[in-house]
């Protein structure tokens, strides 16, 4: 199969196409067709993505299952994965059918509804398996449509201002990163990923409006690439746009939002930042990390306080995206390990989370943690599952939580000691606040006389349920699953990284005799 | 074997918490139970057939970053043997007792299935706790290590529905966290120095380590001593140390059994497994091992200190083990971590069994706990009463002083007294003035509490409410087999293995398998002059023969060349010797006077020293300071940073950039949904249009 990746990707398009321009009605059964075809599709989308992995070479670093052609106006069509991406494509392939799966419930608009799942995850996974700046950038801003669609139509009481807000934040950062491509094609003369991997860009400071920039040409272009990475991250303090999304999100939306969307940032980290700027990178690495650390002890301390379910996991998922940050900023091998390890263990665990609160809003229609007290009582398997997924969102070793939390400090720690002395307080907080949530939800006698009816999970929401359990389990005792599939890409990184550091200071050394 | 005596649990705690659907309520608890008794019968032969030759089984691997290699293996020294009995062996009986203690607990209504759950939770931890002392490596060490403080977790917060054992499940998961928090930094400090986190590497390393200085936070530290400081915290954290100690006395909110197994004679010594474990590197930390000591001695005085007051049966026995740990960190600290483990291993027996007892005390006074309802229970429960009295006699050390009798070289007396007595003397051989005394008035008060707590639920007159003692019963004879067997421990265990723990070099040096050699200097001289002398003193000189040898790693223990404290604790002064018992009986007349003699005399000292008895009866205020110091400003930053910086600031400035500055996203603002994201969606297109039309001028892409 030579185009298995452009199947892979446009399947759930064509599938949203065919709702699109087939699908009549708002009656029942066009509603249960619309269902069913987006799981199907996202199903078989799962299944193709299969072969992508079980063909695919982790001692093969560099890009593999590449389409070229050409395309309009004389751009490229290029896609392809290496090790950094294709546990990411995996990722997205799987939590689809069960975010349909989560929204079977929904009664307004539900073709339309799945027609924007459909086409988010088409972009998603275009997003990490485009080779070409261009695609990229189409992919990359074309996501957020359907996005702000979900929040702006299905969304809560405020989704006007939330979604707004999200706006606002990309949008900065959508133009700063647009100027920063022109300048790249400017500069290298190709718009081909694999080769603007190869390129160096311009490290030699020079002074600009009369601040002298340190690594040049390379620093200017990370920030501008980190003004929309570090937004979609989110890091702190471009972080406020996600507790107001995800509060104002249908649950499916809040799945996607938490367990893919976020991703985007971090993938854009390691590959433009670190793969393409490394003395850029090099030269903010210790802004990032500290931002990275102060996002941790910040947002978990808000979290603390938080009075409703979803923007408490919010605060939290900030706070493990601070982990990611610092990974890949300590760029060595324990940290990106640890970094592509946490955002996807983390799209497992905070995917679960919000479906944990789907699951009793569907119920009481509240988000507000005093409404809920005592549910082990009448919910003992939701408890149990809750349970896990607090847990592991805690860190608990055996979880996968943990692995990606453990290699980040640990990578942290050979960098600088403040940093990964401030970062690891996370793990207190973060049991603070996370067993506080349970504790306020689940635990207690069940009072409130509107609970007194509410009843255990469905066949459907375990079944949703179960997979994430086991790949929680599975991946915290047998991470090597993950990590014998990025390891040789990024320890290929790692090198290049080392390489071009001691290169560009080598001439800067020249320049200066 | 080892590898079923580890999984043995694992399987018990999913079947019977997953399949008692199946199998029915009791067979699923018996399944469990069963595989229990499996795994302590196999720890039995592991421990008794153990050569001393550390052996290791891989079984998984487990993360693999770069350098990093981490597996899933167990390594079976004698620390891990040891530990492997203590955990198998008190973890079976209380699944047995149990039996009878959970059964009909009233906390739950009619109808309501929570056995299986218990059981379930119970074997999870035990396996947890294999785990820990398993590991070959810090950080399957650091899973069970957290394995056991969310067993913990579940099991104090196991009566879900009342709020005081919720609180302090929080409470004991979080305050261990600020221990791990520690630890986890130790880890990841030993990986940045010797590149590894397998204790083999490690051991390998250490002597370097102590040459090394690292930047660490403001300043340069000793490597060997700042790493073993930060796994010290980790220790004080799981083992209950002064400063991280308020979390045990509210775990008492678990069922009785959790107590007995958990916060007495398995997790809570973790800590001081910890400390043995790394001894190869705190050889060579100095600094950290004399605060051990000292934090040690502070805790065990402190902490017996608040034990004179407590008026919950269960409490006082919580601030027992408190002290009683520290005594084996002082025995850690002064470099005799064969004392500290002699220590854990007879105090898992009769604190185990105390807390059964209490426990069975409980249960036949339906439930209540607060002693000042007890009294004269002596007769209604005699067994009970034996058991209780037994591990009270431990405890507190009683036994013939060596100057009046000894068996060959082994002290006559209750388990205790020959562990604790080992501590005493060795703190004071090395020379640690501060806490050989802290021990020894610990030991009174000691003595006193424990007495106290005899005297107060089993003399003198009837308390409380009069029904509930009409209705005082002995218990099942499930929940009295257990207390049977544990305290032939607390009689037998400190006779059975003062040799091997506590005896001479080469003696102690094969039960680890450390590597000796012959001290030969004077040796030779010495014996023309044992031949005439005590028996007593000839075991003193004649092991003057030895030395421990060997390189870090060798062994279970490592022992360092300067380190000749076992030699020096047999040489101590008969008054050293003694003092313990003296504290003993000490403490049991002071406590007979208040509470046999003269009852009404407690209540009037109260009352006297109002403001010392109220200092110790709520604990030197800790628990009401952290809140001050710690709870409150956290939360009220948290809100801060919510409300001021998340809201005011951060919005606050980009509303105000957006709305003031630029008009067009203030306009923006003002449409309708659907208006903005066309807007962007155009935005996005215009994007590409100037980028494709640069490229084209450019000379087009490719």
């Amino acid at each position: 199969m030579d185009n298995l990746l452009s199947i892979v990707t446009f399947m759930p398009a064509l599938a949203a196409l065919i709702l699109a321009v087939f699908l009549r009605g708002e009656d029942e059964a066009a509603q249960r067709n619309a269902k069913w075809v987006a799981m199907a599709t996202t199903g078989l989308t799962f299944l193709a993505s299969l072969f992508i992995l079980f063909e695919f070479d982790p001692n093969d670093t560099g890009f593999q299952f590449v389409e070229e052609g050409t395309w309009i106006m004389g751009l490229t069509y290029k896609m392809g994965v290496d090790g950094i991406s294709v546990l990411f494509v995996m990722l997205t392939t799987f939590m689809m059918p069960l975010v349909i799966a989560a929204s079977w419930s929904v009664t307004d608009r539900v073709k339309e509804y799945m027609i924007a799942f459909l086409l988010l995850e088409t972009l998603m996974l275009g997003v990490f398996m485009a080779l070409d700046l261009v695609l990229f950038y189409l992919f990359f801003e074309a996501g957020l449509i359907p996005m702000f669609l979900i929040i702006g139509i299905w969304g809560g009481a405020n989704r006007i201002y939330a979604s707004f807000k999200f706006f606002l934040y990309t949008f900065l950062g959508s133009v700063l990163m647009l100027v920063a491509m022109v300048g790249m094609f400017a500069d290298a003369g190709t718009t081909d990923i694999e080769q603007l991997l190869t390129h160096q860009f311009g490290s030699e400071s020079f002074s600009l409006l009369g601040i002298q920039v340190v690594g040049g040409m390379q620093t200017l272009l990370f920030l501008a690439f980190f003004a929309s990475f570090a937004v979609k991250m989110p890091m702190w303090p471009v972080h406020t746009w996600l507790p107001d999304a995800h509060v104002q999100a249908p649950t499916a939306g809040s799945v996607v939002l938490a367990a893919i969307l976020l991703k985007l940032g971090g993938y854009g980290f390691i590959r433009f930042s670190i793969g393409m700027f490394p003395v850029g990178s090099d030269v903010m690495a210790p802004l990032v990390l500290w931002m990275s650390a102060i996002a941790i002890v910040y947002t978990s301390l808000v979290a603390l306080v938080q009075e409703d379910m979803k923007k408490l996991i919010a605060y939290s998922s900030v706070a493990h995206m601070g982990f990611v940050t610092m990974g890949i900023f300590a760029a060595n091998q324990q940290g990106l390990d640890g970094a592509i390890f946490q955002m996807l263990s983390h799209g497992f665990i905070s995917g679960a989370l919000f479906l944990c609160v789907g699951v009793i809003y569907d119920r009481m229609h509240t988000r507000e943690i005093d409404a809920y007290g005592g549910l082990v009582n009448k919910m003992p398997a939701y408890a149990l599952i809750f349970m896990l997924f607090t847990m592991a969102n805690v860190g608990l070793p055996g979880t996968s939580g943990f692995v990606g939390e453990f290699l980040t400090l640990m990578a942290v720690f050979q960098v600088n000691t403040w940093v990964a002395a401030v970062a690891t307080t996370g793990v207190i907080f973060s049991a603070a606040y996370a067993l506080w949530l349970y504790r306020r939800v689940v635990m207690g006698d069940l009072i409130k006389e509107s609970l007194k009816s509410i009843t255990d999970m469905s066949r459907r929401e375990r079944a949703i349920f179960a997979p994430l359990v086991v790949m929680t389990i599975l991946l915290g005792v047998y991470p090597a699953l993950i990590l014998d599939i990025i390891g040789p890409s990024v320890a290929a990184l790692v090198t290049q990284y080392d390489t071009a550091l001691v290169a560009a200071e080598a001439a800067t050394q020249l320049a200066a005799n | 074997m080892e590898t079923i005596i580890l999984f043995a649990p694992l399987v018990g705690a999913l079947l019977c918490g997953f399949g008692w659907r199946a199998f029915g309520e009791t067979a699923a608890c018996w399944i469990a139970t069963g595989l229990l008794f499996l795994s302590a019968a196999l720890s039995w032969i592991v421990f008794l057939t153990f050569d001393g030759t550390t052996e290791s089984i891989q079984i998984l691997r487990w993360i693999e970053s770069g350098s990093l290699s981490t597996d899933w293996a167990i390594r079976l020294d004698r620390l891990t043997a040891i530990m492997l009995i203590v955990i198998t062996t008190v973890s079976s009986l209380v699944h047995l007792y149990s039996f009878g203690y959970m059964d009909n607990d009233p906390q739950w209504r009619e109808g309501e299935t929570y056995k299986p759950r218990f059981f379930a939770y119970l074997s999870f931890f035990t396996f947890a706790m294999l785990m820990l002392v398993t590991a070959d490596n810090l950080v399957q060490m650091f899973f069970g290590w957290e394995g056991v403080g969310v067993a913990s977790y579940l099991l104090i917060g196991f009566y879900y529905r009342k709020p005081s054992a919720n609180a302090a499940a929080i409470k004991a998961f979080v305050v261990n966290r600020v221990g791990d928090f520690g630890f986890a930094l130790g880890i990841f400090g030993l990986f940045f120095l010797t590149d590894s986190i397998k204790f083999d590497d490690i051991f390998a390393n250490v002597a370097t380590l102590a040459d090394t200085q690292l930047t660490f936070l403001w300043t340069e530290w000793n490597a060997a001593n700042l790493i073993a400081f930060l796994l010290f915290v980790g220790a004080m954290g799981k083992s209950a140390q002064l400063f991280l100690h308020t979390w045990l006395p509210d775990a008492m909110e678990g069922p009785t059994p959790v107590s007995a197994l958990i916060h007495a004679a398995t997790m809570v010594t973790a800590g001081v497994f910890l400390v043995c474990r790394m001894s190869p590197l705190m050889e060579f930390a100095p600094e950290t091992m004399a605060f051990v000591t000292f934090l040690g001695a502070a805790t065990a005085l402190f902490a017996a200190s608040v034990g004179l007051v407590q008026t919950d049966i269960k409490r006082v026995i919580a601030y027992s083990t408190c002290s009683q740990l520290g005594y084996m960190f002082v025995a850690a600290g002064v470099g005799m971590y064969s004392a500290a483990m002699f220590h854990l291993l007879t105090h898992a027996f009769f604190k185990a069994m105390l807390f059964l007892g209490a426990g069975s005390v409980i249960h036949a006074m339906h439930h209540e706990q607060d002693m000042t309802n007890y009294g004269a229970l002596r007769k209604k429960i005699p067994y009970t009463f034996a058991a209780m009295m037994i591990g009270t006699l431990a405890i507190t050390g009683v036994g013939i002083p060596v100057w009046i009798f000894t068996l060959g070289e082994i002290p006559i007396g209750f388990a205790g007294f020959q562990s604790k007595d080992a501590i005493v003397e060795s703190a004071f051989a090395a020379g640690t003035g501060f806490s050989f005394w802290a021990l020894v008035i610990a030991a009174l008060f000691t003595s006193f509490y424990s007495w106290r707590l005899m005297f107060l639920t089993f003399y003198g007159e009837a308390r409380g409410d009069k029904h509930t003692h009409d209705h005082a019963h002995e218990s099942p004879a499930v929940m009295l087999i257990p207390l049977g067997v544990l305290s032939l421990g607390a009689v037998f265990a400190g006779m059975v293995w003062y040799g091997s723990f506590f005896g001479h070099t080469d003696k102690v040096a094969t039960f680890y398998g450390i590597p000796y050699a012959e001290a030969g200097d004077h040796g030779a001289a010495k014996d023309d002059h044992a031949d005439d002398s005590h028996g007593d003193d000839k075991g003193k000189k004649d092991e003057h023969h030895y030395a421990f040898a060997g390189e870090p790693g060798q062994g279970a223990l490592y022992i360092g060349p300067d380190n000749t404290v076992l030699d020096d604790a047999h040489k101590v002064p008969y008054w050293v010797k003694t003092s313990p018992f003296a504290a003993m009986l000490l403490g049991f007349l002071t406590a007979y006077w208040f509470y046999i003699k003269n009852p009404s005399l407690p209540g009037r000292l109260a009352e006297n020293q109002r403001p010392l008895y109220l200092f110790l009866k709520n604990k030197w205020y800790f628990d009401e300071l952290y809140n001050y110091i710690f709870i409150q400003p956290a939360l009220w930053i948290g809100k801060q940073l919510w409300k001021k910086g998340d809201g005011d600031v951060i919005d606050g400035t980009i509303n105000g950039v957006s709305m003031g500055i630029v008009p067009f996203i203030t306009r923006l603002a003002g449409r309708a949904q659907s208006g903005y994201i066309f807007t962007y969606a155009f935005a996005m297109v215009i994007g590409i249009a100037i980028l494709i039309t640069w490229m084209t001028l450019s000379g087009g892409a490719n």
